[in-house]
């Protein structure tokens, strides 16, 4: 049995529940992260002015291993779908795999419900755009001016791909901020989109859209264990250097 | 209802998760991660069809574009009819898409060079700080380091600046931002696991 594995797991899912207990009474502090703050206002202000925002969830499946990216991506599309589906426009989900495009589908009906609006539910607003990375990126190019979208937010797995997405973007007049699992996708991403998020940061973007304990709590989560493992490096590199092991 | 189902998702979960750590539950995850395959092949099913909604209610309403989503749907109807009859591994179906999908794609990538380079000059002008200078500078040094140069290899480039930028530098920051996304996948999944956080149910 791998016990670091299960140790590790335990000690996660622990965090969490009392995490998510304490920040149930008090409201969360954010750091600032400033793409996701730039994202936070354009999406009020293109609610306000009537245009759309889209989230892209990328094209890898839930079930391999850099699936679990996309879950921030419909995290966020929860928050934006609840906020903005009464408006004029309302939010666009494009997804390159079929099953993240149902989830996607799935997510945008919750939010609908949860605002007592389910029959404005529009199901073309979550969309299969491809099967393979360039022809989802192919199929979203066109639909940032078709679509009257003013801000769109790339947040799964992408590779260089998204860099097609950046351009077309900037071509449109869309503020596109960027954010994937992949580093040479955010390398990419850094270069030719208005804002990219690195690294963890993807994950943080449930949490400033909502008013939610477990999304700030699962923050303070990633931060505790990432101080467990730089102990754990530097601690590794002292006894290395001693000669300890 | 909802409740069961939930239960259901938990445990199966859970089970999954813990195949990965305890040996003896690997059988029983690897007959759940079957069905999670099978479920998902006959979701590309619905995918398609949302993929026909999407584009036959373009058509439908002349939106802008509509002609390309016609050719689409022609397009997707006359490969779904030639791969019923002829079968996917039939060499004019393997023709049809190495004469349509792979030129189609390869160009797209050829594209992706030129915008990556105009990516380039344009970060200057939209980020013009120390980071954005030291990404422009390490993007060159590696090319230059990289390319044929017309007067042959730059010994010090070749042999020790770019394996350094390789093997330390962009090796030691690419795992440190795989180790953080790997953290968030695991809170992530967990929020989910644990059915604290369920963005795409509720209500």
């Amino acid at each position: 049995m791998d016990l670091l594995g299960v140790g590790i797991a335990v000690l996660s899912a622990l965090l969490l529940v009392v995490l998510g207990r304490i920040r149930r009474a008090s409201a969360a502090r954010l750091r600032l992260i400033p793409g996701l703050t730039r994202l936070y206002r354009a999406f009020g202000l293109s609610v306000e002015d009537g245009t759309r925002l889209l989230v892209a969830l990328g094209g890898q499946s839930l079930l391999t291993r850099n699936g679990s990216s996309a879950l921030a991506g419909l995290g966020l599309l929860r928050e934006v779908s609840q906020k903005a589906s009464v408006s004029d426009r309302p939010p666009l989900a494009v997804a390159g795999e079929s099953a993240l495009a149902l989830l996607a589908q799935d997510t945008l009906h919750a939010g609908y419900r949860a605002i007592g609006a389910a029959e404005f539910y529009q199901p073309v607003t979550g969309r299969l755009a491809g099967l393979t990375p360039f022809s989802a990126a192919a199929a979203t190019m066109p639909m940032l001016d078709d679509e009257q979208v003013s801000v769109a937010a790339l947040i799964g797995h992408f590779g260089v791909e998204a860099a097609l997405l950046a351009d077309a973007a900037e071509r449109s007049n869309v503020l596109l901020i960027g954010a994937t699992g992949d580093p040479a996708a955010q390398s990419v991403l850094y270069a030719t989109a208005a804002e990219s998020l690195i690294g963890e940061e993807l994950f943080a973007a449930p949490a400033y859209f909502a008013n939610r304990p477990m999304p700030a709590a699962s923050l303070a989560v990633q931060d505790i264990l990432r101080w467990v493992i730089i102990v754990g490096l530097l601690l590794g590199a002292v006894l290395k250097v001693s000669g300890s092991i | 209802m909802r409740s069961v189902a939930l239960m259901f998702a938990v445990v199966a979960g859970l089970l999954i998760l813990a195949g990965y750590f305890i040996p003896p539950l690997r059988g029983i995850q690897s007959i759940l991660l079957n069905w999670a395959i099978i479920i998902a092949g006959a979701a590309t099913i619905v995918g398609v069809l949302n993929l026909i909604l999407v584009h036959g209610s373009r058509i439908h309403n002349r939106e802008k574009g509509g002609a390309y989503s016609a050719i689409v749907l022609v397009f997707l109807f006359a490969a779904f009819v030639f791969g019923l009859i002829l079968g996917p591994d039939h060499p004019q179906m393997r023709r049809l898409i190495n004469a349509v999908i792979v030129p189609a794609e390869s160009s797209l990538m050829a594209l992706l060079a030129v915008s990556l380079i105009y990516g380039c000059i344009r970060l200057l002008r939209r980020r013009a700080n120390l980071m954005s200078t030291v990404f422009l500078a390490t993007a060159v040094l590696m090319l230059v380091a990289s390319a044929t140069l017309p007067f042959g290899e730059v010994g010090v480039l070749n042999g020790f600046v770019r394996p350094w930028f390789q093997h330390v530098l962009a090796l030691g920051g690419a795992r440190g931002l795989l180790i953080g996304v790997a953290l968030g996948t695991l809170v992530t999944g967990l929020r989910v696991l644990v059915g604290a956080d369920r963005p795409f149910e509720g209500g």
